[in-house]
């Protein structure tokens, strides 16, 4: 769908051109530098912990497991722990295996079709490029927080060195900043020269991932080319995480504030839409259910209390017939069952 | 809401793991450390702006030009000019490495490794 590919370049423009505009043009430093940024990161938190509110409110009428194995069975037949998992602990291995390593994608395939038939195979692919990305933004984010701490903890500059190995440029290029740019491309790609992919891709598909491309080029950009005053930009990030937000005297490059926007856009973007994925994993039915169906019994919370008769009121009204057509009373039975309930 | 339990750990641990720097600050919180101001000489060789933003950029110009074109001499944007040197021309006037070099590098877990080869002006001292 290529009017989506296009509204979303627009919306990235927009979004590239109001901070060089507000920043540029009318020195609006402080709302661009301080207001906006503490705004999004509320707005960041606040709708994800509404969302997760919004989805924990809502009933489970059934167990759904997506099983992909032999269930657990009786002892001799070889229980599948991970695909059909039936306690707690393999549910959070099966989600361990799923968040940290995507092992669902691992599993995707490609349909192709060899003259009149349908053929399956393996296409790791898009799995490469999801976990180069998300590992990716990971890493960068982990590595941001030399900008928000200081004294700089040992584990970020441990971090910081092994990213930076191979020392190619000044400053050293991060090798998480090209994992996560081949990754990006991977996946817009995809969605572009794949038909079948193109056809099911909207403006909320392409928006995210160029926003997310125009974060990592601009930052990229900031680093080795068109370098800001890094003092400056350390001031800004320390105050703001220190709740004591000043706008430091010297001047902080634009394309700074470019960057900062664009990461608040996404921050404010992340909660309510298809990004909000990173929450919405822990509450999928189909994964966060141990596959326990016949084990325990699964209620669900929206039945209403149904009037139905017991074998025993059965039994008491029809007694005459019964005990004419010689039928086994059980007054017993109904005697110890009384007594539970 | 079904499960609150794990749903409130749940928001605790999102709000705990997005507020690290807030916790990696927590109780101590100081001023940032100002590099140390040269010892002498009015101006820098290029205004601050542009050196505090691009001066690994010019040494890496310099070390370039210097090692392998032999061009040994620097002119700046005014017209001066300078001998491309670290130690001789950017360390007389700046003169630590630990309270003007290293002041900003150790808040961004830089690492440059000018000091694997060059003498700091520290080192010179110990051994006049």
């Amino acid at each position: 769908m290529w009017n989506d590919l296009f509204v979303s370049i627009l919306a990235l423009i927009i979004l590239i051109l109001v901070p060089l505009v507000g920043v540029g043009l009318l020195g609006l430093d402080y709302l661009f530098g301080i207001v906006i940024p503490y705004l999004a990161f509320t707005i960041f938190i606040g709708g994800l912990i509404y969302r997760m509110i919004y989805w924990a409110k809502s009933p489970q009428p059934f167990k759904i497991t997506t099983t992909c194995g032999q269930q657990k069975s009786l002892p001799w037949i070889k229980h599948s722990r991970l695909e059909a998992p039936a306690s707690t602990w393999e549910v959070g291995l099966r989600m361990f295996f799923e968040v940290f390593l995507f092992r669902s994608l691992f599993r995707n395939l490609r349909a192709d079709l060899v003259g009149k038939r349908l053929v399956y195979g393996s296409a790791k692919w898009l799995w490469l490029g999801a976990i180069l990305f998300h590992l990716g933004f990971f890493i960068i984010i982990i590595r941001h927080l030399r900008f928000f701490v200081h004294p700089v903890p040992d584990f970020i500059t441990l971090l910081d060195e092994i990213d930076g190995f191979f020392q190619l440029t000044v400053p050293t290029l991060y090798v998480s900043d090209i994992l996560i740019l081949l990754g990006l491309v991977f996946l817009l790609l995809r969605r572009l020269v794949d038909a079948k992919v193109n056809y099911i891709s909207y403006a909320s598909d392409y928006f995210p991932l160029l926003l997310i491309i125009a974060i990592v080029v601009s930052g990229i950009l900031m680093r080795i080319f068109t370098k800001v005053d890094l003092y400056a930009v350390k001031e800004l990030a320390y105050g703001l995480v220190t709740f004591k937000p000043v706008l430091p005297k010297a001047e902080i490059g634009v394309i700074f504030y470019v960057h900062l926007f664009l990461v608040s856009s996404l921050a404010v973007y992340f909660p309510f839409s298809k990004l909000v994925h990173m929450i919405g994993i822990f509450f999928s039915p189909t994964r966060n259910l141990p596959n326990d169906n016949r084990m325990v019994r699964h209620v669900n919370p929206w039945d209403y209390p149904v009037k139905y008769r017991t074998y025993c009121e059965w039994q008491e009204e029809f007694r005459d017939v019964l005990e004419e057509a010689g039928i086994p009373i059980d007054d017993d039975w109904c005697k110890e069952t009384q007594k539970k309930a | 809401m079904y499960n609150a339990d794990k749903v409130i750990v749940g928001i605790l641990v999102l709000i705990i793991f997005f507020t690290t720097p807030f916790w990696l600050n927590y109780k101590r919180v100081e001023a940032l450390p100002k590099p140390e101001r040269a010892e002498k000489g009015e101006k820098c060789i290029e205004d601050t702006a542009y050196m505090r933003a691009y001066h690994m950029k010019l040494l890496d110009e310099w070390r370039n030009e210097k090692v392998r074109e032999s061009k040994i001499y620097y002119q700046s944007s005014d017209g001066r000019i300078y001998l491309k040197s670290l130690q001789r021309t950017c360390m007389e006037c700046h003169r630590s490495m630990a309270n003007f070099c290293g002041r900003c590098h150790a808040m961004f877990a830089v690492k440059p490794d000018c000091w694997k080869c060059h003498i700091a002006p520290e080192e010179v001292k110990k051994w006049r």
